[in-house]
């Protein structure tokens, strides 16, 4: 088995620090400097940054699968 | 009504006075130095702390700590005699996330730039008409109005024939006191009739707008999501989603003509428009008060005071925006600032979700106003122009312009 949980990136070139997954996910993303980061690049699946990657206006963030790789949210 | 805190600083009457054109009261720059979070009290519901700079504005509008939900069953600050159920913004997350997912999609920035090609055409048509009609026209009558309607309307999927009725409506949402209190109540219960009107008739012919996209997700949903929800989230976004824009409009080009250097340099350079607009959002403090108080969860220290928990809290977004320790000059129009973190749009959970869209309209008003008007000018001086009252935001009731 390859590894397992999810993998989250922010893009910092689409990011505009609206705080809304900071909101939604605190455990998850921080805001530093007014842009968004993740707290941990690698957690287990959380509802919380699904919610965060779907509600993004930028969709600069990205949930992917860390054993395959594929794209967990946001959907297309 | 029982005043109920221990504070010894009586509470200062807010607004500190009465909005004046789209001047900021010079208190807030000493408030922001000396006494950054301050006790207001709002014409109605009870005192509360007021916070006035850039960090702490950020700290109340998305901390968690902080909630909206927590307003329930209080008597909150504001500058209207009602209280109704406001729905999304009156939630927290995780209830709050539900129903934002259900639209966030239909307005990226991605999204959003599909809609710019035909907003730029909405826009040539519109000043076409401006022109025809003859210098001088009302940009408000001409441009401002129609444009920010006719986009929410093609997004939503409603009739632009029926845009007199719900942006009579709509001013409910935005009243103080221009409305009477049964009047501001029959609009917004018309206009939550109205929308489910619409949505009734997407249960019989469905359609490929956002309107009809809710619907099916509310009847493949229905344990997660009510009828009610889904009438109240479409009938914001259909009065927020033009009131605003259509009174930001003409602030945005009245600032400019103020400033017939800048327009002069935006007309040479039309790239500039972007940052332009998000100076110009920074710049206008479009909040003639504030509304929607944050009631703390838990006690947090904030601006040298402890706010304890379950007490109030209201941001200043228009003061945030003059900080001079985010914005050096901060009283200046000044296209040139490397960054513009600026909180025209809120921040937090309850960021405008129409702000890349209402960001794509400005920006095209502007290119479209430069590009065919590049003459543009103020008909009358800035003392015979009338401003809208009683009103949560400022703006003007006529702006009269030739070229």
């Amino acid at each position: 088995m390859g590894e397992s949980g999810w993998r989250v990136h922010v893009d910092p070139t689409r990011c505009i620090g609206a705080g809304i997954c900071a909101s939604y996910a605190p455990a998850h993303f921080v805001l530093v400097d007014g842009l968004s980061r993740p707290v941990t690049e690698r957690i287990e699946p959380a509802d919380a940054v699904l919610d965060a990657a779907e509600s993004c206006p930028m969709e600069a963030i990205v949930v992917s699968d860390a054993g395959d790789g594929s794209r967990v949210a946001p959907e297309p | 009504m029982t005043e109920t805190t221990t504070h010894t600083t009586s509470a200062r009457p807010y607004p500190f006075s009465e909005p004046y054109r789209l001047d900021i009261d010079p208190l807030f720059a000493g408030l922001r130095r000396d006494e950054p979070l301050v006790r207001v009290q709002l014409p109605f519901g009870e005192p509360a702390w007021l916070a006035t700079r850039h960090a702490d504005v950020r700290t109340v509008l998305g901390d968690p700590r902080f909630s909206r939900a927590a307003a329930v069953g209080r008597d909150e600050p504001r500058s209207f005699p009602h209280q109704w159920d406001v729905g999304i913004i009156g939630m927290d997350p995780p209830e709050h996330s539900r129903l934002r997912r259900l639209v966030a999609k239909a307005f990226t920035a991605r999204r959003v730039e599909e809609l710019r090609p035909r907003t730029r055409e909405l826009a040539d048509e519109l000043v076409t008409g401006m022109i025809a009609a003859g210098s001088p026209a009302d940009l408000v009558a001409h441009v401002a109005t129609p444009l920010p309607i006719r986009v929410i309307c093609d997004l939503l999927g409603v009739p632009v024939a029926d845009q007199d009725r719900f942006h009579t409506w709509s001013e409910a949402i935005v009243s103080t006191t221009s409305l009477r209190p049964e009047v501001a109540r029959s609009y917004i219960d018309q206009l939550l009739s109205y929308m489910a009107g619409l949505i009734a008739q997407r249960r019989v012919t469905p359609t490929d707008d956002l309107i009809g996209a809710m619907v099916r997700a509310r009847d493949e949903n229905a344990d997660r999501l009510t009828e009610n929800e889904v009438v109240h989230l479409a009938a914001g976004l259909l009065a927020a989603g033009h009131e605003t824009t259509v009174t930001q409009i003409p602030n945005l080009v009245y600032v400019l003509l103020t400033e017939p250097d800048v327009w002069q340099r935006l007309v040479d350079e039309p790239s500039l428009v972007p940052s332009a607009v998000e100076e110009l959002l920074r710049f206008i403090p479009l909040g003639a008060s504030a509304v929607f108080a944050r009631y703390a969860l838990e006690d947090v220290e904030l601006g040298g005071v402890l706010v304890r928990a379950g007490e109030p809290v209201l941001a200043s977004i228009p003061s945030a925006n003059r900080d001079e320790t985010v914005f050096p000059d901060a009283d200046r129009l000044d296209l040139d600032r490397e960054t513009n973190p600026h909180l025209a749009f809120g921040h937090g959970p309850h960021h405008c979700i129409g702000a890349q869209l209402a960001r794509m309209e400005f920006q095209v008003v502007l290119e479209t106003l430069l590009n065919r008007t590049p003459g543009l000018r103020l008909a009358e001086p800035p003392a015979a122009l009338t401003w809208k009252r009683g009103l949560l935001v400022r703006g003007l009731t006529a702006l009269p312009v030739s070229w």
